[in-house]
């Protein structure tokens, strides 16, 4: 069964080869006349104004953590769906009482209005915006 | 307060930084080399600093040492996509100083290529908008549609972008053999293509999506910084100068102001300032047809004066370019090169606004707001 | 393992390693002109007859272009971001079956390279890795705008995965298997997916739009926005190798979503199996025809539609399609249980 598996690594070692055979093929073809300003990252044109690597903030770290909890739920249903078929009705409810329980778990995620995770302060925010309604600064 | 204390009060909350970034000058939609400085918490925009000059040619500097007749191809450099309602409100502010009465051929020529030209430029903002919020093959449709306006203008003066054709007094040159005809038949093919923008990209979801309720500009704040043209329009103000202070001879067509509705949204939203210039190029389609219809005969160069000298003293005169009022303030020391000359642009003021009404929004959107009020960087520079 | 086996299953590698590279510089090509024709535009038409030798030569121009590291990256993860892109994304077509058994003697060979246990699972693990490479060729470069754009990447793998996932357990669920030799099996016997998971089916087509970085969700490179994304400070071959990681991705996305809803190679109303050589040339054609029409629709979708912000992208992932498969899934099992009752 194992033996399933290997045309996988050769896969994997001929894609290696192919980028490294190119990337060599680079280093001898290529010009490389570096200078400083070649060298700098991009920033429109502009001098860099501070670095990029601050603490920044994602906001949407919350939905992350319930990614994690329903990606593992996912992972769950699949051997669960596999043999289904097989285990009729007591499957069918044990799995809609976990599912019952993450959706209950979405749904006070909802209500907490956490999906809503971008946090703009809009000014004369209205319509959809005006709950976001407030001054930036 | 113990340090616990301090601890516990934040408590789930984590300090961030806020970064401060450039969007141009050398960006993909910045509408030129508009450099702004945005500072972001996290993706969404808390300040926005609008610096200018990448562009800056000391048009007004370079005025003051032109005679009057050498202003006009530096005012097609100005407002690069509307040359002809840069020339035309230039022109007419002198001719207005000097007392000089042009044919009325001339007037309606001028009225034809002006209104032209706006449909030329709304199509390019359209065009160009669409990009902004992702939409390319919006831009080639428009920019297909702007190059058969831009033949009628090569057509009659031999030039695409910067034309140099409306001259204090006249014209450079007569309509050519046909142009009626030709431009009748540009504007029957165009009438229809103003759907097919609307099919494909004013009433997509994902567009409507991204530009109603967006950087909504109210009504007294537009007023209140100075904003004019669709950015204005587009908040529900009446004030279009072709109908308010009919110059030339505007009062003669039968035309709307168009306004914005909220249909999308809010009154004022990004959605609105572009559904106005959709509209607007309907709008210029009457005009033009109206002014070809009653086209008069006559002779374009008898106007033409010897000598630009206008009388000491000064005057502001100002009209509606595609972009809002458009004015230019020239001084006379009764020489023939002005004392001095101000140009007020539509488009510096509508700029001016992006930090009142994009503060707060994220990155993405600060892209729509800008491509909303549609500025050209020659005209904001000079 | 006899040696006709290893044979077999040598020339397989080289033949599906092989085709998909050439798919790969054909999509760019057949990007470039169907956009061309969408736009009144010509499109690239003088390499070769019809520009039919462009990719070689956007290649070759590739491998001439000076490579710039920027001094403020963060050299390994910069150098080893567009490799996790590229390896995973080359690797996944390895368990698509593209075409019917072929009998050569007394041999039964598999038109497909490796017909893993858990086939369903391997190319969804392998896409995700993908990822991890946009977001460390954003973090990596040191700059801004690439931030930006890798940041975006994990905001868009957060809204879109569970959908994904979700909507294939529908599929599963009525094949019992993760291999898909059984999945293609069960639908040669009983229809297409497409008829019994129509539901599944386009919550799959949307997500896999958002998995392969398509217009209207490609926030993390939205060039009008962020210049280029996760790949603006990379230049030459290592732009280029996140560039036809790209379509490798939609390759792969449009034979996975082909397999799992229709039918893979199969060919409605037809047994290839009983046609011999035929029915095998017959059953790869249907799999090149159903796959390029996917293909199609990336490039037609991606020129007709302006872009998502990603917070809508967010929010359609996860109040949309996110209950929407929740209740895809609970409906399969019912109608699945209630019938096996009946």
């Amino acid at each position: 069964m194992y033996s399933d598996f290997a045309p996988i690594p050769v896969f994997a070692v001929l894609s290696v080869v192919l980028i490294g055979v190119a990337l060599f093929l680079q280093r001898i073809l290529a010009p490389a006349e570096k200078t400083a300003l070649k060298l700098s990252v991009y920033e429109c044109g502009e001098e860099v104004e501070g670095p990029a690597w601050i603490q920044f903030n994602i906001r949407f770290y919350v939905i992350a953590l319930i990614f994690l909890i329903f990606d593992v739920e996912v992972v769950l249903l699949f051997p669960w769906a596999v043999v289904f078929k097989d285990l009729g009705w007591v499957a069918f409810i044990e799995m809609l009482i976990f599912l019952g329980i993450l959706t209950v778990g979405l749904v006070a995620v909802w209500s907490r209005r956490d999906l809503d995770w971008v946090k703009m302060k809009v000014p004369y925010g209205q319509g959809r915006y005006a709950k976001l309604r407030g001054s930036a600064e | 307060m113990t340090a616990t204390d301090s601890k516990s009060s934040n408590f789930g909350v984590v300090e961030t930084e806020e970064m401060v970034l450039n969007m141009g000058p050398q960006h993909p939609s910045t509408h030129g080399v508009l450099r702004l400085k945005i500072r972001t918490d996290g993706e969404i925009v808390t300040h926005i600093e609008p610096h200018l000059g990448y562009l800056h040619r000391c048009f007004e500097k370079h005025c003051e040492n032109l005679s009057y007749e050498q202003v006009i191809p530096f005012t097609d450099r100005c407002d690069y996509l509307a040359s002809m309602a840069n020339n035309h409100i230039y022109a007419l502010g002198v001719e207005q100083m000097m007392g000089l009465e042009v044919p009325d051929r001339v007037e309606y020529i001028r009225i034809i290529m002006v209104e032209l030209q706006r449909i030329a430029s709304h199509l390019m903002g359209v065009g160009t908008f669409g990009l902004d919020v992702g939409g390319i093959t919006p831009f080639t449709y428009c920019f297909r549609d702007r190059e058969r306006v831009l033949d009628l203008f090569e057509y009659t003066c031999g030039a695409r972008l910067l034309y140099n054709y409306i001259w204090i007094g006249g014209l450079s040159h007569d309509l050519p053999e046909n142009f009626v005809q030709y431009a009748n038949e540009f504007l029957d093919y165009f009438e229809p293509k103003i759907d097919e923008y609307n099919r494909i990209l004013t009433y997509n979801k994902i567009f409507i999506e991204r530009t109603g309720d967006v950087g909504v500009l109210p009504a007294d704040v537009a007023i209140s910084y100075g904003c004019t043209g669709p950015v204005l329009r587009g908040s529900g103000v009446s004030w279009d100068l072709r109908k308010n202070e009919p110059y030339s001879i505007y009062d003669r067509f039968e035309f709307d102001t168009v306004l914005g509705t909220g249909e999308m949204g809010t009154l004022g939203d990004c959605w609105d300032r572009y559904f106005v210039r959709i509209q607007e190029m309907r709008e210029s389609i009457k005009i033009v047809r109206q002014a070809l219809a009653q086209l008069p005969e006559g002779d374009v160069f008898e106007a033409l004066p010897k000598k630009v000298r206008p009388p000491e003293g000064s005057i502001y005169f100002r009209g509606e370019s595609p972009r809002g009022e458009l004015g230019y303030f020239i001084v006379s020391d009764g020489k023939n090169v002005p004392y001095r000359v101000k140009m007020r642009s539509p488009a510096f003021c509508n700029l001016s606004v992006i930090n009142e009404i994009g503060a707060g929004w994220m990155i993405s959107d600060i892209v729509t707001i800008l491509g909303s009020l549609d500025i050209v960087l020659g005209e904001i520079d000079r | 393992m006899s040696g006709f086996d290893i044979a077999a299953a040598l020339v397989k590698v080289l033949l599906v390693f092989g085709v998909t590279m050439l798919t790969i510089m054909l999509m760019t090509l057949a990007e470039r002109r169907v956009s061309a024709f969408m736009q009144y535009r010509l499109g690239p038409n003088r390499v070769g007859f019809g520009g039919l030798l462009q990719p070689l030569a956007d290649g070759l121009k590739f491998l001439l272009k000076e490579d710039i590291i920027p001094t403020q990256a963060n050299r390994p993860i910069y150098l080893l971001a567009p490799v996790i892109v590229m390896v995973p994304a080359l690797m996944t077509m390895a368990v698509i079956p593209f075409g019917a058994p072929l009998q050569i003697g007394e041999h039964l060979v598999p038109l497909q390279v490796a017909d893993l246990n858990i086939g369903v699972l391997y190319i969804l693990a392998l896409t995700s890795v993908g990822v991890y490479g946009l977001v460390l060729a954003g973090w990596g470069s040191g700059s801004k705008y690439p931030l930006l754009g890798g940041l975006r990447a994990s905001a868009q793998l957060i809204s879109y995965e569970l959908a994904m996932g979700l909507s294939i357990i529908g599929v599963v669920m009525l094949t019992g298997g993760l291999t898909f030799g059984e999945i293609i099996a069960y639908q040669q016997e009983t229809g297409w997916n497409i008829w019994k998971q129509p539901l599944a089916a386009l919550i799959f087509l949307i997500a896999i739009f958002a998995e392969t970085n398509r217009l209207p969700f490609d926030l993390t490179e939205a060039e009008q926005e962020l210049v280029g994304g996760y790949h603006t400070e990379y230049s030459s071959l290592k732009f280029a190798m996140f560039y036809l990681s790209e379509y490798a991705n939609m390759i792969t996305a449009s034979a996975f979503m082909v397999s799992l809803f229709f039918g893979g190679w199969d060919v409605p109303f037809v047994d290839e199996l009983a046609m011999g050589g035929w029915g095998v040339a017959l059953s790869v054609l249907a799999f090149v025809v159903k796959v390029g029409f996917f293909l199609f629709l990336y490039i037609w979708v991606r020129w007709t539609f302006p872009r998502f912000r990603y917070d809508q992208l967010m929010r359609l992932g996860w109040k949309v399609l996110l209950p929407l498969a929740l209740v895809n899934v609970v409906l399969t099992g019912f109608w699945l249980v209630w019938r096996a009752g009946a």
